[in-house]
């Protein structure tokens, strides 16, 4: 880096100031992306970020909001550092703003580390495979689309749908199998309510957990553009606790939408080329500059695992938002209202959920043997019972053979035992036992995806039905 | 030596004065920290350079000094198994340098300098050579690496020297002074020259059933794959650089994630090509620029991916290259475009992203290579599309769809329902059908092009019959419909389904695919000609033949499945007229 210069300028040139931004003429030495310091007439200061210079002006984002700026007595300093991060392991059990100032009343953090927020790309050739299977306890992720340390899976949500719960049960049930070894959750909050954020807190508290959790808080009515750092002062806090202190860190990021607005909120102020519904054409690299920040390193013990979510506006998955960020993250989970009204606690659906990593963490030796093929079934019949329900709609049940019958059956079960599961802890045999309880409802003859061997070991009619010759049809 | 001034920083592109004399596409150093740029926009004596570094920290009035070298790469011994960002740098080495995270600043040459190669001349003293000729070869593993001579050169052989060589090292000198190294370099952005194109006249064999048998491609063909998020592009592509009959794969991460690299540089080395037994990490040349990575260098990943295939197909082998994906590249085109405040175009893409998309598919090709001895070698393009919401109206996919000779449309209801590859067989097409149908009729079988319509044609027919059955169930149709329902379900499970993670199914030999598909239809027209004899569709569909033909996928060899087909038809035809 250059050396700082030691004599700095004040600016009294804000030529003007245009929603989040502000325009300063005249900079002379300003380098791209350093921290400003802002003092207002009253003598308050505000932070902001230098995001393009040209010789005419530079263009600074104000991270506390443009309100009481003027064009007269406001000054403005270069600071000639890039936003950076006191760290320290005594993070764990705070509270912070956003920007990581303490926000909960108690003591400056004395660092350990400065950091830059902004990070730097991991070297994929630094990158450790991730392999570790993550015990959620929930049957629709452990069985389905199960998650490894390393991993980033976003639950994608609608409003009104409980992706809270199902997030706060995640961080409280996680555990790897056979190991007891420190974890830590960095809880990025932005520009939710303060009665999301409490749930949270208070589900921590419940379980214990909380002097295991690093807070940032940016609620719905702290400054916008503050929530552009937020998310990567929690990742550079997860970084230095998973990589320097060893600790495996989830990270859950919400609401993602939030962000995502206020990103486009400055692209708008700056009058860039609109891409899809307004967000920057640059959102793509924009968000996976946060969720690339996710996974292993050799020779490193620690790991972080991210959990974004967002809400889908509308329940709309092509979206720019999620869609972008099913691209990045390795897989999602995705709520459905459908399944919400039908009782499904959590309401996953299925269908479009995915884990990228689920061969990594599963067969033998991690889970079971029978785990690749018992998904697959799981997907190939329910989707078809699915299909039977839109058929049935029209032509009425009775038009449905037998076998057509019993698959419907099978997707009402499925729903019913194998998804929801309320608060219930699963262990993954656990999951793996109420799914072969539903395979017993099917001729063995339609368990094609599923080895034979694994279907004489583990069908718990095995002996029964597999001699028996399939006689219904199927149109 | 031309330097100027930073006149103005926004994100990834700078812009400098003081530039005269620079000429488009030249690499420059900018600021104290060197980071690499590239001009991409002339004004005078401003320039508008893409930097393939963070910006963070630079200021107005810092240096930029022009190299006056276009971005070139560099070719020869020592590419295989590497892994490299989107300029060429050797990730290892940038991991030795700045450890984890990547720093700024680091150059690192392309090939290593310190290591020795044994090379073995194949020309002599007296030997009169043009561009292109083979000059010796080196091994690199298992494969032969032909040191060529670089095109525009030629001269007679005054001195060649056998023995171990650094890649900088002059291994021969001609008789105008010009000495030649292992080592060439070449700018990225124009394609290598090569004799003629010829017609793609051979299939690129995959192991896939729905490419080799439903949508082949050929070697020196392009291909496109677009779908949305999850649909599978990227474990197609990965399976196409596992079991492609190429020699070489060039992988390309652009823009995507940094554990699927990893997922790739750590599965590699164990697996074995099925050809040559050797293990496929030697046969591949990876460029990850995942998607945190400096968006300019992104851009350049492609024309670097493709440089290298062409090297190696001027070699004369066949280069299989993948990109995954083409659309964060058209991405990082239209972000650099947009912070240029260049006019957009659709979705707010540059005008010239057509323009740009053509000249790289056309890049593909099976030539005949510079050089006497009349080798041929080709560069089959294989690009993922990621089109946003999994709408292929949009730019990238449309004008990809132009210039590529296959489409693989995944699909996303497909993928829901686990059917992977989930390749959309209505909506996906191959032009290559007619190009390669000598190739099947001599090698695999002279009814296979009949088979894949019949098998299309029932597809098609499905489609129609699932509308009826929507309407008024499927106890309305009749049993010879019925049967066209019964028999497209074993097309799609038993056939077009493959699992990539199968150990017995993940690569699947031509003429096993042409006997899988044989047994499905046998089943098919036996059904028809007994119910011609009155024997009803429960009767046939009583047999346990549905179950031995779903277990086709875990069958041994070609010859497993073949013994089916007498066993489908015999057992059919055995079946007596119900009184």
């Amino acid at each position: 880096m250059k050396e700082t210069p030691l004599l700095t300028k004040e600016y009294r040139t804000i030529e003007y100031a245009s929603g989040p931004l502000i325009f300063v003429s005249g900079v002379l030495g300003a380098s791209f992306g350093e921290i400003v310091k802002i003092t207002l007439r009253d003598g308050s200061v505000r932070t902001g970020q230098v995001l393009d210079i040209s010789e005419e002006h530079a263009v600074i984002q104000v991270y506390e909001g443009t309100s009481g700026i003027d064009v007269v007595d406001t000054t403005v300093r270069f600071t000639g550092e890039p936003a950076r991060i006191n760290v320290s392991k005594d993070m764990l059990g705070r509270i912070f703003t956003g920007v990581g100032m303490p926000r909960d009343g108690g003591p400056d953090i004395i660092p350990e580390a400065v950091l830059d927020i902004a990070g730097m790309p991991i070297n994929p050739s630094a990158r450790d495979k991730p392999a570790d299977f993550i015990q959620t306890g929930m049957s629709a992720i452990d069985g389905l689309n199960t998650l490894v340390r390393g991993q980033k899976l976003p639950i994608f949500s609608g409003s009104g749908l409980p992706a809270s719960k199902l997030a706060a049960q995640i961080a409280r049930q996680a555990k790897v199998l056979g190991e007891g070894e420190e974890f830590a959750v960095v809880f990025v909050a932005m520009g939710i309510t303060h009665k999301e954020a409490s749930f949270f807190m208070q589900d921590f508290e419940r379980t214990g957990a909380l002097d295991r959790v690093v807070f940032f808080m940016n609620l719905a009515d702290d400054p916008t553009v503050e929530r552009l750092a937020a998310p990567r002062c929690g990742l550079t806090v997860a970084e230095y606790l998973a990589f320097t202190h060893n600790l495996h860190v989830l990270v859950i990021l919400t609401d993602m939408i939030n962000y995502c607005e206020a990103l486009r909120e400055i692209s708008t102020a700056r009058e860039e080329v609109p891409g899809r519904r307004g967000y920057p054409g640059y959102m793509y690299t924009d968000l996976a500059s946060i969720y690339e920040r996710a996974g292993r390193l050799k020779g490193k013990k620690g790991s972080i695992t991210q959990i974004p979510i967002l809400t889908m506006p509308d329940d709309d998955i092509t979206h720019p938002v999620p869609d972008l960020t099913g691209y990045i993250t390795e897989g999602q989970i995705v709520l459905s209202r459908d399944i919400f009204r039908r009782g499904g606690d959590p309401p996953v659906d299925a269908l479009p959920c995915l884990s990228r990593l689920m061969n990594l963490g599963i067969g033998p030796g991690k889970t079971r043997e029978d785990h690749r093929g018992v998904a697959d079934q799981l997907y190939a019949s329910y989707a078809y019972g699915r299909d039977l329900r839109r058929l049935v709609a029209i032509v009425g049940e009775e038009a449905l053979t037998d076998l057509d019958r019993k698959y419907l059956k099978f997707a009402d079960g499925f729903e019913r035992q194998f998804i929801t599961q309320g608060d219930d802890d699963r262990p993954i045999e656990t999951t793996l036992g109420i799914a072969w309880d539903l395979f017993a409802t099917l001729p063995t003859d339609e368990l094609k995806r599923i080895k034979r061997e694994h279907i004489a070991k583990y069908h718990p009619a095995a002996q029964e039905t597999e001699q028996k010759p399939e006689e219904t049809g199927r149109s | 030596m031309i330097a100027g001034t930073i006149s103005r920083i926004s994100g990834p592109v700078i812009m400098a004065k003081g530039m005269k004399g620079s000429k488009m596409y030249d690499v420059v150093k900018v600021g104290a920290e060197a980071l690499r740029g590239e001009i991409i926009r002339l004004e005078g004596d401003e320039a508008v350079i893409q930097v393939y570094e963070d910006t963070t920290g630079l200021t107005l009035g810092e240096s930029v000094e022009n190299t006056e070298t276009p971005l070139s790469v560099e070719l020869g011994p020592g590419l295989l198994a590497s892994i490299y960002d989107g300029v060429q740098r050797p990730l290892p080495v940038l991991l030795k340098l700045s450890g984890d995270f990547i720093g700024r600043g680091i150059t690192a040459p392309g090939l290593d300098r310190s290591r020795k190669w044994d090379f073995t001349p194949t020309v002599k003293k007296g030997d009169t050579l043009g561009p292109g000729d083979v000059i010796g070869t080196v091994k690199e593993f298992q494969f032969e690496h032909r040191v060529l001579v670089p095109p525009k050169i030629a001269g007679t052989v005054t001195e060649i020297r056998a023995g171990s060589f650094t890649v900088e090292e002059i291994v021969c000198v001609l008789d105008n002074k010009v000495r030649l190294p292992m080592m060439q370099s070449w700018p990225v952005r124009l394609p290598r020259p090569h004799q003629k194109k010829l017609d793609p006249l051979l299939p690129l064999i995959t192991g896939q059933r729905v490419f080799d048998c439903m949508f082949p491609v050929t070697k020196g063909g392009t291909a496109m794959i677009p779908g949305g998020f999850g649909t599978g592009k990227t474990v197609s592509e990965q399976t196409l650089a596992k079991w492609s009959d190429t020699q070489i794969v060039v992988y390309i991460g652009c823009g995507e994630r940094g554990n699927e690299m990893t997922d790739v540089l750590a599965e590699f080395p164990e697996l074995v090509d099925p050809r040559t037994k050797l293990p496929l990490i030697e046969r591949t040349i990876l460029i990850a620029n995942t998607s945190n990575m400096p968006v300019a260098a992104r851009e350049a990943s492609i024309y670097t991916g493709i440089t290298i295939a062409e090297y190696f197909r001027d070699m004369g082998y066949d280069v299989a290259l993948l990109a995954d994906s083409t659309s964060r590249w058209g991405e990082a085109l239209r972000e650099v475009s947009g912070r240029l405040e260049e006019m957009p175009g659709e979705e707010g893409y540059p005008a010239y992203l057509a323009t740009r998309l053509s000249a790289f598919y056309e890049r593909a090709g099976r030539v005949v290579c510079l050089g006497s001895g009349e080798r041929t070698g080709s560069v089959t393009v294989v690009g993922a599309v990621s089109p946003p919401g999994g709408d292929f109206s949009e730019p990238i996919t449309q004008n990809t769809l132009r210039v590529v000779g296959t489409f693989w449309a995944l699909d996303t209801n497909l993928a829901y329902r686990r059917h992977f590859p989930s390749v959309n067989w209505i909506k996906s097409y191959s032009l290559y059908l007619d190009c390669i149908a000598e190739w099947y009729d001599k090698t695999i079988a002279r009814d296979w092009r009949e088979l894949r319509e019949k098998a299309m044609y029932l597809l098609q027919k499905e489609v129609e019959l699932q509308e009826i059955v929507q309407l008024v169930g499927p106890d309305a149709l009749p049993d010879s419909e019925k049967a066209i329902l019964d028999v497209t379900r074993m097309i799609r499970e038993d056939f077009l389904q493959q699992s990539a993670y199968s150990d017995t199914d993940s690569f699947c030999p031509v003429e096993k695919q042409y006997a899988m598909l044989k047994v499905i239809m046998t089943y098919y027209e036996q059904i028809i000609l007994a119910m011609n004899r009155g024997v009803s569709l429960r009767q046939v569909q009583a047999l346990p033949l549905r179950a031995t033909i779903g277990r086709m996928k875990e069958a041994e060899d070609a010859e497993a499945v073949r013994k089916m087909i007498d066993e489908v038809s015999s057992a059919i035809a055995r079946l007596e007229v119900e009184k």
